[in-house]
Formats: structure tokens, sequence, C-alpha cells
């Protein structure tokens, strides 16, 4: 249609796609057998995600002293990568629901595999607060219902519950969502398919068929989950910060936390994005869709979320010096000169300065620049986590009971576990179902598809127009004959 | 669509713009289309095919409303502490009252949110008449892909009606017309 468009603005659909060739390029992938990196890729994934079983087994006979939790450091590995994960999980819902209320067109182009990997990082998170106990089967004590050891109730007042309520219900709505938005795009593979294939199709596409009253609903639906889920996004990282920061514990209590904590969640969520819709572009060639303006646009939220986080950094030390509070300055000199010096160094040096290097245009538009960085962010979050729980347990208020701590064989397996679980999910995801939302991409062909914008656009007249109709008439009659 | 068999009369079009017009020309004209389906979501469908507004969003506000009291109505029955409540189980956490309704707003929040999405996707899957293995019928299979569709029962028409819709779709430039039995 004819909405208004910026003339400076460059194209997002690249290579003058017409609709029958987006349906071609998004839904072929799934059609084919897998190649060979593909069952590679898989077969490792798997194998990783058997040992991280094993380790977990491991924890539930042993029980948790097979951790190198101790006494003082309480809250190490698990509670790390629990937030690290979360935080991950914080891209897609951003992606889908903050961007499409800030009518971000770029969003069609990476909001599906997003909104996956949120989903499947949200489902390695959540692993960590379900076994940390070592006995994952009184998991159901949690949650609040009248039960048999009295009229005894979970702490509502408690971030650890607030925790599970956001978590679960994150979860929830970024299914609920991910899912409606796929429903279409499964009906138009359901549609191209044949025999078991379409059976099952037909099944999970739950008989869409585009009428323009469900598109109509379809839309409503789509903006008040959006709606909705950007406060939601916005609390979920703000409650994780709160388990820390409403405790007494210096280092930890401190109001910066939980804005900061959603900058950190968005900078690392972006980043695991762009690591694998690097990847996932070549593979399925998808750089007409997934183009170097969304590369770009995806490394201007990271530089500018990665600033942020950096100056909370810098505004802690300000601050941790301004107290006054003994405690408070010993736990700030202890992050930076204390014995885990290095993950402090590691968190500074790939979250504030890393980044930096985005303010180059060349280096934001770099396939290659853009895969180190995105992988240095993720490593920095990692550090970041690592260096708030670990660092400021460490050396508590009592010297004698002062300790190090380093992850145990099987903590490190749980963890290798996630990220065999996480790619699992996300290579079967790519197989399956198109990974870019091929509807909502033909909703904005005409607005931003090369051959309507940018300079290599034919003039703006509506005989020309029509000329452009008529030759996209011609090759759909090739491709149906 | 249960039971009774409709024979519908369809034109596919290659193009959004120009299903747009013809469905402005079918409204002048006062020809009763059944149904509009196309590949994706297009801007101004609303307005041309005269569709009510969704009434969703009320459907979303009253769940969430639901998941709100209901989290706040069962913490403060848990608690106590307020005018309404005696408490099934009253605890003191760090010296704050009984019923600490600023401890309560993050479950509240999440429970608006949580039945807010449920509530709106099942009514949407519910009143669409969508659902995992429900099959409705297909009018042709490259409607999801790349043709835009007009839908006409010619239940009972005469020639002389099948004629004026024939034309119409030779007028505002169908690609392809077909009828079909669903």
């Amino acid at each position: 249609m004819s909405a208004a468009v910026s003339k400076i603005r460059e194209p997002l659909i690249q290579g003058r796609k017409n609709y029958h060739q987006i349906t071609e390029d998004l839904i072929g992938p799934t059609e084919k057998a897998p190649n060979l990196m593909w069952i590679v890729a898989f077969t490792l994934s798997v194998i990783t995600l058997g040992y991280g079983l094993f380790s977990l087994c491991w924890t539930f006979y042993f029980g948790i002293g097979a951790w190198n939790a101790n006494r003082t450091i309480g809250w190490a590995f698990d509670i790390t990568n629990f937030v690290w994960w979360i935080g991950i999980g914080h891209a897609g819902t951003l992606i889908s629901a903050i961007l499409l209320l800030f009518r971000q067109r770029w969003r069609t182009g990476v909001n599906r595999a997003a909104e996956a990997m949120t989903i499947f990082a949200v489902m390695c998170a959540g692993i960590f607060p379900a076994t940390h106990t070592g006995r994952p089967w009184f998991d159901f004590f949690m949650f609040p219902y009248p039960n048999t050891r009295g009229p005894l109730w979970v702490n509502f007042n408690s971030p650890l519950l607030w925790d599970l309520f956001a978590i679960s219900t994150y979860f929830t709505v970024s299914l609920l969502f991910w899912y409606t938005g796929l429903v279409p795009d499964l009906a138009t593979v359901r549609d191209r398919a044949k025999g078991v294939r379409k059976k099952i199709y037909a099944f999970v596409s739950m008989g869409w068929t585009g009428k323009a009253k469900h598109w109509q609903r379809h839309e409503y639906l789509s903006l008040i989950l959006a709606g909705i889920s950007t406060p939601l996004v916005l609390s979920v990282h703000t409650i994780v910060s709160f388990d820390f920061a409403t405790s007494v514990i210096p280092g930890w209590h401190t109001t910066i936390f939980p804005p900061y904590f959603v900058a950190g969640a968005i900078f690392s969520g972006f980043a695991m994005v762009q690591t694998l819709m690097v990847i996932t572009r070549k593979c399925f060639s998808l750089e007409g869709y997934i183009t170097t303006n969304h590369i770009e646009s995806m490394n201007k939220v990271i530089l500018v979320t990665g600033t942020m986080v950096g100056s909370a950094y810098l505004i802690e030390l300000f601050v941790a010096w301004y107290s006054g509070y003994i405690y408070e300055q010993f736990a700030f000199y202890n992050r930076v000169l204390g014995p885990y010096y290095w993950s402090y160094i590691g968190m500074m040096g790939c979250n504030l300065l890393a980044p930096q290097v985005f303010w180059s245009k060349n280096i934001r538009r770099n396939i290659w620049w853009t895969f180190f960085i995105s992988i240095f962010v993720n490593i920095g979050m990692w550090f970041e986590r690592f260096v708030i729980i670990a660092t400021t347990l460490a050396r508590d208020f009592l010297p004698s009971s002062w300790s190090y701590y380093w992850p145990s064989w099987v903590e490190i397996g749980i963890y290798l576990g996630t990220f065999g679980l996480f790619f699992t999910l996300y290579l079967i995801f790519a197989r399956v179902a198109p990974v870019v939302a091929a509807a909502e991409v033909k909703a904005i062909l005409k607005q931003y598809g090369d051959q309507y914008l940018g300079p290599d656009a034919k003039p703006h007249h509506h005989h020309h127009d029509d000329e452009e109709v008529e030759t996209q008439h011609g090759d759909d009659h090739k491709h149906h004959h | 669509m249960k039971g009774q068999h409709k024979e519908v009369l369809f034109g596919l079009y290659n193009d959004e713009e120009v299903l747009m017009s013809a469905i402005k020309k079918a409204k002048k004209q006062h020809l009763d289309i059944m149904d509009v389906y196309s590949p994706f979501p297009i801007h101004g469908m609303d307005n041309v095919l005269e569709l009510e507004e969704s009434r969703l969003h009320i459907v979303g506000f009253l769940f969430g409303m639901t998941g709100m009291f209901t989290a706040l109505i069962g913490m403060s029955w848990i608690f106590g502490g307020s005018l309404m409540f005696d408490g099934d189980w009253p605890t003191i956490f760090g010296g704050k009252p009984y019923w600490s309704l600023p401890a309560f707003i993050p479950i509240v929040f999440e429970m608006t949110v949580l039945f807010t999405a449920i509530g709106m996707v099942v009514v949407f899957y519910i009143i669409c008449g969508l659902g995992f293995g429900v099959n409705n019928p297909i009018l042709d299979d490259r409607i999801t892909d790349d043709k835009f569709c007009i839908a006409f029962q010619t239940n009972g028409m005469g020639d002389a009606d099948l004629d004026k819709l024939n034309g119409f779709f030779k007028a505002t430039g169908a690609e392809e017309v077909h009828t079909k039995a669903i």
C-alpha cells in the first residue's frame, strides 16, 4: 500500500523479490533434506546435551556436594548461568514487541528466529533454578497451593518467588506470541506439502486460511500481545535483579540494578541474535532478508546498551566511593582488584570497550566484526554475572570464611549441556519452520523492497507501478507452469 | 460451515492493490462478498471490507482484570491484615505489615499479563474457529503463497447472477476464476 516512506531509508528486502520468490526462499529450506553441516552440528549438540544430562544425573545422585559451591559462595555457577541465559532470552520479545510498537520494520527479518531463541534460552535458564537444590522432585514446593504441609504458603514477599512468576509468565507469553505469529507461515508450508508432511503441518497450522477477518484479529492480537509483552520483558530482568538488589549484601543492594540488568539483558540478547543470524543467513542464503541494514541496526542497539551497561559499572564504582560506607567500598575494591580481578577485566573489556568499535559505520556493517564482537559480548556478559555473584560472596563480612570458587566438572557439564539443549532446539526449529516470518516480510515488501525503495528503485509513477505489476505477473506464470 | 454445502465462485488476483480496488468495485456494485483471503494482512482492508472493529482488546482487558484480582485477592486472603481477610497463614517478613501491598505488585503484574495473554490467544482461536487438528476448507493452495482471493457464495444463483460475477472478475483483473464446493 502507499504508506508514507522516507526517501532516505534503505531497503530491507534485497534482490527484487516478488511474493512467490519470498515463499520459495523462506519456506524452501524446510522442504529440503538436511545437509551434512546440519547433521554434524545436530549430532554435536545432542552429544553435548547428553553430557549435560549425565552431569545433572550425577548431581541428583550424589547431591549438591558434586558442585564446588561452598558455604561462603553459595550462589555461584548455577545462578550465573541462569541470569546469563535469561538475559539472552530478552532479545526476542524485545525485537518482536517493543520494535513492533515503535514500528521498526527491520524487525520482520529477525523476529521469528529471535523469538525462538528467546524461548529456548528461557528453557535453558529454567534448568538452573529447577535443579540447583539437587532435588528437582521437590520443585512443586515452589508453587502456591494449599498443601499437605498444613496451610503453609510460599513467601509471596520474596523476590525468588516473584522470579518464578516472572519467568513462567515470560515463557508462556513468549511462546504464545511466537506460535501465533508462526501459524500463517505453517499454513504456507502445509499448502505446499504433500503426504504425511501435509497432515502434520495441517495439524499444527490450526486450519489457518488467511481470511480477512482472521487477519484483522491476528493483527489486533499481535499488537496487544506486543503491548503487554513490552512491560513484561522489562519486568522480568528487573525482578531477576531484585534477587540481588533486595538483599543486604554490599555490592548487591544497589538501586541501579533493575535498569542496568535490563540494559545488559538486551545487550546480551542482541549479541546472541547476531551470532546466530550471521550463521543462519549464510546457511540458508537469507542475505536478501537479513541484510547489512538489519545487522547494522542491531549493532547500534548493541552499542547503545553496551555503553549503558558500561556507564552503570562506572556509576557503581562512583556511588560505592561516594557512599562513604566502607563495606560497600570494600566490595567494589574487591571486584576490581580482588582475587577475581581477571573476571572484572573480562567484563569491562568485553562489555564496555569491545562494542565501542561500532561507532564506525564500516565496522557496524562488517559481518566478521559483527560476529566476533557478538561473541565478545556473550563472554563479557557471562563475566558480568560471575563478577556480581561469585566475587561479591567470596569476600564477606567475616575474613575467616573468605573463600575462592572454581566450578567442578559437573557444573561445567551442566552449563555445556544447556548449550547442547539450546542448539539442538534451534537446529530442529530451523529445519521445521521458516526462520524468517514470511507473511510479515510479504506485508512490507512494497514499502521496503529494493525495487520500490533505495537507489535501484524505479521512479514512483503510477503507470510504472502497473508495469512492475505486469512483469511480476509474468514471473509468477513461469513459476506456476 | 458444517452440514450444508457451499458453492463458491472465487477469483484469484496477483497483487493486493488490484485486489483492493476490486473489493471497492464490488462494494460499489453491492455484490455480496463471502470472504477475502490473502497471504498476509493488508493495510486498510478493514475499511474497504467494512469489517467491524475487533473486540479482542475488551477480552484482553477482562482477562487481565481477572488475573489481577486473582493475584491480589489470593495473596490478601493468605496474609490477612487487610480489612477483608483474617489471613490463612499471616506471616511477618522483615518487620513489614502482614498486608504489604508493594511487595505484592510484581506478582499482581505478572498474573495480569499471564491471564491477558492466555485468555486473548485462546479466545482468538475459538472465535476464528481455529485450533490444533482443525481442517478448514482451502479454496486454493496458493492463497498462502502469492494469490489474493475474493470469494462469492453462489448457492441457488441464476445464470444472470453468475455472469455478473464472472464479468466482475474479468473487469477487475482477476488472473483466474474457479468454482469449488466446500
